[in-house]
């Protein structure tokens, strides 16, 4: 397989889950703005820094529709959803050979209909309909390229992309709770922290799943414990990261990608993250995304762009 | 917080800039070029189709004699068609436009809002057709030609014994654009430098077929000659039951067996890959299709790599594969940096290297567009006389050289009838059509030609050949043209037909699918076999 193609696999997928991702994270955000009361409404600048664009807007001002518009629909945002679904689609038009008719179809859809239907997006009566039908318009691409593609190596490094960015915003959507949007409180669960965490689990559709398994109260000890360390739920970082290990595995030449994966489940697995104040919880997620970003150089400089040219066998 | 990662950080070409580089890097034009028609005896029939009033006065039409009477080789095809219904017609028309959508055929059109967009291929469902006694001469002169074409290439890149014999001008090679002194002294496999040859044919009014010019560096449409087949053994089963037409899909495995027989190295297998530049050239289409039928990787520039060994390979995930045979559709020009030109990011470093040390194939071979030149094409039957020993099977279109005076003297005092061309373009650009342009045109032309004369020839205007086409519920003559395509190696093969364009438009003088031509299935007809 031509490194050209697997690569713009790899990021037609990283694209997709980029911009449902995104759009999880606006709709956890404006969610959890509504519970909160009067005065200590953090605004959406902490959204901003969290997706990294820091720098290139600032939401300070508490022009929401301005804000909204960047993080969705401003094509000079590089993060917004408008412009990685217009990436997903780039890198698919010069694959389409490479994928089912329908996921290139779907793909084209869902990029025109995000577009065609910004202004929905930017009112707050629409916006949740609006963001909803683009995790399920994410979702059936993810689902149409696992149920009708063949799972060769290009379908590996599909998945690979696909899970590599979803590790990657699970730690980011974990962050919005961390990132100073409400002075810390200590010992007592307020009704107040219950339903942030809750918002934060239904933002990743873990809600159900995480009260099937634990039968419990949301706590932020189990939340935690259940986003960074579940072994079986598909949005939970350290799933993700065996994911992509699996997928490490079919192809050939592997052994320095697999050490950044090996590391990086240690380090899930070793920490305690219930444990960790807010602050460390977030220097605890700034090491993940290190390790993902290290991950993706290895995976780049091994099937991508290779430094030298080395002659392999003919 | 770290910033969110994306591919262009690591310096991915922006699309901007490739569709830029792809518009330089087609010097070819996009294809198809213009063809000059002229428009007697269109006028409109308004039933179903009835031979009776189709209009032949003035022209020569593929289907039908004076009188309403088919050729021999048409016969059941026109007596089909006049028994359809208008509903009929109607749905065979649906049905082949919904088989080119289903089978995605599609052109790419450069669009400034969307970048490239693909549009549906334009085609008529009434087929052209030519009997196989007629097709048996003219694939004869075809090889003939390529053969001695090749003959040409190979003696102006070695010793140029055309030239001292004095049959060919030193002149005409000096002034050529695609003449390469980076070819002189190579041999490449078996002699053969254009592998894959496109003329294209045209028929005036009295009958005569005429090689109009030979596109030897990278002619496109052969893939639109083989999915209109498709689409028409979809829409009419019944046809290709009750006739002898004879079939073309052979022509990808005979594409890979010829790309294969110049592989470098004795493999069973050889590695054969088909190199584009890109999703933004109009012909992507093809270079896919081709590619997926030959079995062969699709690269571009960027997945080729010649390390110091003056090998080619491309990178896959494994590592780097070695690579036999390229068939290229990107022109000379931009094949390789370190040779032309500096900038070109379509092509791959190195890889003339690799060619001239003998380590892989290119097809065509760089170098082989010298014979793709307006005033070369004059001197075409001379070559066959002289390499061949043998008269031309398939005659020029009668040509002037305005670089000879008295030619040119003819050409200036006829420019309101004349077609005049530039040597080194194609697709249609810089031409000069004498009867449809204005006076300030014809004023620009004289003065280009008495400036550069040797840049410039000039014909007559022909009458192109036309063939009834759907318009509404009935048929109408359109013009024609028809370009074969001929590959060589070892052995000679010139496709079975070829591709028939057509000007769709009523009063248009252009086959361009961008601009409303279309084309038609080609079908070659054993009569005698009944």
């Amino acid at each position: 397989m031509l490194s050209r193609v697997a690569e713009n696999l790899y990021w037609i997928a990283r694209y997709v889950e980029r911009a449902e991702n995104t759009a999880r994270l606006i709709s956890v955000t404006n969610n959890l703005m509504l519970d909160l009361p009067r005065g200590v409404k953090p605004g959406w600048q902490p959204l901003i820094e969290i997706l990294g664009a820091e720098g290139s807007f600032d939401a300070n001002d508490g022009d929401e529709r301005a804000a909204i518009r960047f993080l969705i629909g401003d094509l000079a945002n590089t993060g917004s959803i408008l412009s990685s679904l217009g990436n997903a689609r780039g890198n698919a038009r010069t694959v389409r050979d490479f994928l089912p008719r329908e996921a290139w179809e779907q793909i084209n859809d869902l990029y025109l209909k995000t577009r065609l239907d910004l202004q929905r997006g930017l009112s707050q009566r629409h916006r949740y309909d609006y963001l909803r039908s683009i995790i399920i318009g994410a979702q059936s691409i993810t689902g149409l390229l696992a149920g009708t593609m063949t799972h060769d190596n290009g379908y590996d490094f599909i998945r690979m992309g696909r899970n590599l960015e979803r590790g990657d915003m699970t730690t980011r959507i974990i962050d919005v709770r961390s990132a100073n949007l409400l002075p810390e409180q200590t010992t007592d669960l307020t009704p107040f922290e219950n339903i942030q965490w809750m918002s934060v689990l239904k933002s990743m559709s873990a809600y159900q799943m995480y009260r099937r398994e634990l039968q419990v109260r949301v706590r932020r000890a189990d939340v935690l414990r259940f986003l960074f360390q579940h072994p079986h739920f598909p949005r939970a970082f350290y799933h993700c990261v065996g994911e992509v290990e699996q997928c490490l595995a079919n192809l050939p030449r592997n052994d320095a990608p697999l050490r950044v994966v090996a590391h990086l489940k240690r380090i899930v697995t070793e920490a305690s993250p219930e444990s960790l104040s807010q602050d460390e919880l977030h220097a605890f997620i700034d090491d993940l995304q290190l390790g993902m970003i290290d991950l993706n150089e290895q995976i780049n400089q091994t099937y991508f762009r290779p430094p030298e040219p080395v002659v392999g066998d003919p | 917080m770290h910033r969110l990662l994306g591919e262009r950080d690591y310096d991915i070409p922006s699309v901007q800039y490739l569709q830029r580089l792809h518009q330089q890097a087609t010097l070819s034009g996009p294809w198809p070029h213009q063809a000059r028609v002229s428009l007697r005896g269109s006028q409109v029939i308004l039933m179903t189709i009835s031979w009776k009033d189709y209009p032949v006065e003035g022209v020569f039409d593929e289907l039908v004699r004076g009188g309403g009477r088919a050729r021999p080789a048409a016969r059941s095809l026109c007596r089909y068609l006049s028994r359809l219904s208008d509903a009929e017609l109607d749905e065979y028309r649906a049905a082949a436009e919904i088989a080119i959508r289903v089978m995605g055929i599609t052109f790419t059109v450069y669009s400034e809002e969307e970048g490239s967009i693909d549009r549906a291929w334009p085609f008529d469902i009434i087929p052209r057709i030519i009997a196989k006694k007629e097709w048996d001469r003219i694939e004869e002169g075809l090889k003939q030609r390529v053969q001695a074409l090749n003959l040409f290439i190979d003696d102006i890149y070695h010793d140029q014994k055309i030239v001292k014999d004095g049959v060919f001008p030193e002149g005409i090679l000096a002034g050529s654009q695609n003449f390469r002194p980076q070819c002189v002294g190579i041999d490449p496999p078996l002699g053969v430098w254009a592998h894959i040859c496109g003329s294209d044919l045209v028929r005036d009014d009295d009958g005569t077929m005429y090689v109009l010019e030979d596109n030897l560096r990278v002619p496109s449409g052969v893939s639109y000659m083989l999915e209109n087949r498709l689409v028409m053994k979809r829409v009419f089963p019944d046809l290709f039951e009750n006739y002898s037409i004879l079939p073309v899909d052979d022509y990808p495995s005979q594409l890979y067996d010829c790309l294969a027989s110049v592989s470098p190295r004795p493999v069973e297998r050889p590695e054969v890959v088909v190199l584009t530049p890109g999703i933004y050239n109009s012909a992507y289409f093809e270079h896919a299709y081709l590619a997926q039928q030959m079995g062969a990787e699709l690269v571009e520039g960027r997945d080729l790599v010649v390390p110091d060994d003056d090998c080619v390979y491309m990178r896959t995930v494994a590592g780097l594969t070695r690579v036999d045979v390229i068939y290229r559709r990107i022109d000379d020009l931009f094949l390789d940096p370190e040779v032309f030109h500096p900038d070109s990011r379509l092509g791959v470093h190195g890889l003339m290297r690799a060619w001239k040390a003998g380590n892989v194939a290119l097809a065509n071979a760089p170098g082989a567009g010298v014979a793709d030149d307006k005033v070369v094409y004059f001197f075409v039957p001379q070559m066959i006389k002289y390499y061949l020993d043998e008269d031309p099977i398939i005659p020029n279109v009668p040509t002037y050289m305005c670089v000879e005076k008295t030619d040119r003297e003819h050409v200036l005092a006829n420019l309101h009838k004349m077609v005049v061309k530039p040597a080194n373009e194609s697709g249609g650009y810089g031409m000069l059509v004498g009867p449809h342009a204005t006076k300030k045109d014809r004023q620009r032309f004289a003065r280009l030609i008495r400036k550069d004369p040797r840049n410039y020839i000039a014909q007559p205007m022909l009458t192109l050949s036309t063939v009834p086409t759907v318009v509404g519920d009935h048929a109408e003559p359109r013009h024609v043209d028809l370009r074969p395509f001929v590959l060589s190696s070892r052995h000679t093969y010139v496709t079975m037909g070829g591709l028939t364009r057509v000007a769709l438009r009523k009063g248009s003088t252009v086959v361009n699918s961008s601009q409303g031509g279309g084309s038609k299935d080609t079908w070659i007809v054993d009569t005698e076999a009944g």
